[in-house]
């Protein structure tokens, strides 16, 4: 294993177009691209991520360099020139690899930093590699790591907890205020698109009537049919402010429609039930000064930005922790390999058999004091023989590249032998 | 011996009460759930202990210990504990705990400035209506303590969201329709054992003292706090009244409940005032 490495191999959503992504993206499944990338000679394991907002490969190869080439083919196939395609391309190696990964399986190089579908893809991308047995003890072991640092940060930090957009906050909102959205009745008026986008994030989140109020009743009576509410006309809006929880604002028209007064009256009629409004008309549907009703609450678009603002803020702050579980996480396997490696285990068996030659024959020459330098320099020269001559088969066995058994169960099976602990690396 | 017990029960429950609330803060600020298991879980050992202090006391005394102004206010100590963990074991309120641990703490260093002595109990209280009585009304006052602690946190919340504000305590606090459900709750539960309060009272002054009612401070200021409550519950059922309004009407209450409990003692004097 001295020259094994991980390489990491992709573009995504910050460096590439998406008109360069799409080509790129593995159309015809996992499986035949894993088929080519297993038949690439000098790769001895190898994994593909394809999502659509990015494209990375995982590899480990004694000559990471002598494949980049046929990589790059692989990845880019015949479509796009080879000088564009370095502009795209991110390459790293080992420490940064294992980084970038830990990164992108928790989310934060997502395009909506702190999705959770991520993960998700990167589950189903790993099972299709190892079962078509692509995957070997490295990346195995790589990847459940990765696996188990995204799920660290997701219940370490509050990165999940908030996804950005207009609806969302809405439904956080809403929240706040009925706490449970389940069975509460909305009332759209005006069938504007972002309407509907809230609309339908309410309604997944147990809301459980939508009524529409549209100038133009067809229009209503086909969303409405969509999101498996009603149409109601606009002059029975007033019949209706009686029944709904929550009305979500959004027609073209210039004047108010909706006024205080009107809101103030239906109040005692409700016994005070607290009624949520979305203004997201511009100019205004509904009257502002009807957040001074109480259990009346107002929003316009501008406010519920603040709302989105608020939680892009809270979330860098979480990124920032996440981050820094990402980098101890890194560091940590970075030593699990270091422990499994050849080197560092070669010197330390070395370093434990010159410590007891140096102990011995401290403790022989202390015995006879009438020794000569000259005599002493011949004595540490039999010792280091000695124990040269013992390391010799067991190095051998180490360094032999045979194929039956893999590397780091030779590490393993000669780290128990001569009883190495993993300190014992630093200390020679 | 018992008087040992007691002594070091008394000094147990002062760090474990602070000891929760600590935690309660801890858990508010970083927001992650095994921190407030903790929490519970030594408020609720601190709960154990009270009910402990609670017998020792009465042994030592030999009468139901809510006489003096340290048994008062330790009792309700306890009730407002018990009456928080009756709650929480039916409903779930984001961060109630960290605010009602807040205010058991507080009753608790009062309960520790105060002078702990035994006083001897007067003739006239020498009866099994004490118990009943005085428990009614402070486990009475444990809950409408709660209803206190809901009111503000509800006009903190509905602050948030009126103003449109969303700052640090936007996102700790829990749902207005949670907390009006919890004023709802507390409300209702601390009214009956208030009306029950009032009626052992006057049933036993009647056998003791020959008269239903006196109209000594303590017992005005009863009534008072009383018509507060029964306003809300009656406007509440007729009209709807909820929210902020219900809400405002609980820290009212509350108010006029600490100053029956302290104010009418100390400043007016009277029949009740036994409880120095």
């Amino acid at each position: 294993m001295p020259g094994e490495k991980i390489v990491l191999l992709g573009v995504n959503h910050k460096t590439t177009p998406v008109e360069i992504r799409e080509k790129m993206a593995v159309t015809g499944g996992y499986e035949p691209a894993l088929l080519r990338l297993k038949g690439i000679e000098k790769c001895k394991e190898c994994y593909l991520l394809s999502t659509c907002n990015r494209v990375e490969l995982l590899l480990v190869s004694d000559r990471p360099e002598e494949l980049e080439e046929e990589i790059i083919e692989f990845l880019f196939g015949a479509e796009i020139p080879r000088e564009q395609s370095s502009d795209y391309l991110y390459t790293y190696y080992d420490e940064e690899a294992v980084h970038h990964l830990f990164m992108v399986a928790s989310s934060l190089d997502s395009m909506i930093v702190g999705e959770a579908q991520i993960l998700g893809q990167i589950k189903e991308a790993y099972r299709h590699a190892a079962g078509l047995g692509c995957t070997g003890a490295l990346l195995n072991k790589l990847l459940h790591k990765a696996f188990s640092v995204a799920k660290r940060v997701r219940s370490d930090t509050g990165i999940g907890s908030s996804a950005v957009s207009i609806s969302y906050a809405a439904v956080q909102l809403a929240k706040k205020i009925f706490g449970s959205l389940d069975g509460k009745k909305v009332l759209l008026i005006g069938a504007g698109e972002m309407a509907e986008l809230a609309a339908e994030h309410l309604v997944g989140q147990g809301a459980a009537e939508v009524m529409v109020a549209n100038r133009t009743l067809s229009r209503a009576a086909a969303l409405s049919k969509r999101l498996g509410g009603r149409a109601v006309s606009l002059h029975e809006l007033q019949s209706q402010l009686e029944h709904v929880d929550i009305i979500i604002s959004s027609t073209g028209a210039t004047d108010l429609v909706l006024h205080r007064d009107e809101v103030k009256a239906v109040m005692r009629q409700r016994r005070n039930r607290p009624l949520f409004l979305i203004d997201i008309a511009v100019p205004r549907d509904l009257d502002p000064k009807l957040i001074e009703l109480e259990n009346v609450f107002l929003y316009d678009i501008d406010d519920l930005t603040s709302v989105v603002e608020m939680n892009r803020s809270e979330r860098e702050k979480e990124a920032v922790k996440a981050v820094g579980i990402v980098d101890e996480e890194t560091l940590k396997f970075q030593q699990w390999r270091e422990g499994m490696a050849i080197t560092p285990t070669i010197r330390a068996m070395r370093g434990k058999i010159d410590a007891i030659c140096r102990k011995e024959l401290e403790r022989t020459c202390a015995k006879m004091p009438e020794i000569s330098a000259k005599e002493r320099k011949r004595l540490e020269k039999m010792t280091r023989s000695i124990a040269a001559k013992v390391l010799h088969d067991p190095l051998q066995y180490l360094k032999n590249d045979d194929c039956e058994r893999s590397n780091e169960k030779k590490v393993y099976n000669l780290r128990n032998i001569f009883k190495l602990e993993d300190g014992d690396d630093d200390a020679s | 011996m018992i008087t040992e017990i007691n002594f070091l029960l008394f000094q147990a429950i002062i760090a474990v009460t602070l000891g929760s609330t600590a935690v309660y803060l801890v858990f508010f600020i970083s927001q992650k759930e095994k921190v407030r298991t903790v929490a519970r879980n030594i408020l609720l050992f601190s709960g154990v202990l009270q009910t402990f202090y609670i017998i020792t006391r009465y042994i030592l005394t030999g009468h139901t210990p809510i006489t003096s102004m340290h048994e008062t206010v330790f009792f309700f100590v306890w009730a407002l504990t018990w009456a928080y963990l009756s709650f929480r074991w039916r409903h779930t309120v984001k961060n109630f705990g960290t605010f009602t641990s807040v205010l058991i703490s507080a009753l608790v260093i009062v309960s520790a400035v105060v002078s702990k002595d035994i006083n001897p109990l007067p003739p006239l209280l020498r009866s099994w209506w004490l118990p009943l009585h005085a428990g009614f009304t402070i486990i009475a006052y444990g809950f409408l303590a709660l209803a206190f602690v809901g009111g503000l946190m509800y006009l903190v919340q509905e602050w948030e969201l009126k103003s449109k504000r969303f700052g640090y305590f936007f996102s700790r606090l829990p749902s207005l329709q949670a907390l009006d459900q919890l004023n709802n709750h507390c409300l209702t539960t601390g009214f009956i054992f208030l009306t029950l309060g009032i009626i052992t009272g006057t049933i036993w002054g009647k056998q003791a003292l020959g008269t239903y009612w006196r109209w000594d401070p303590k017992e005005t200021w009863t009534v008072i706090t009383w018509f507060i409550y029964l306003i809300q519950f009656h406007q509440r059922l007729t009209v709807g009244w909820r929210g902020k309004r219900a809400a405002v009407m609980a820290i009212i209450g509350f108010c006029s409940v600490i100053f029956t409990l302290w104010g009418a003692t100390y400043l007016l004097g009277g029949e009740h005032s036994y409880a120095r």
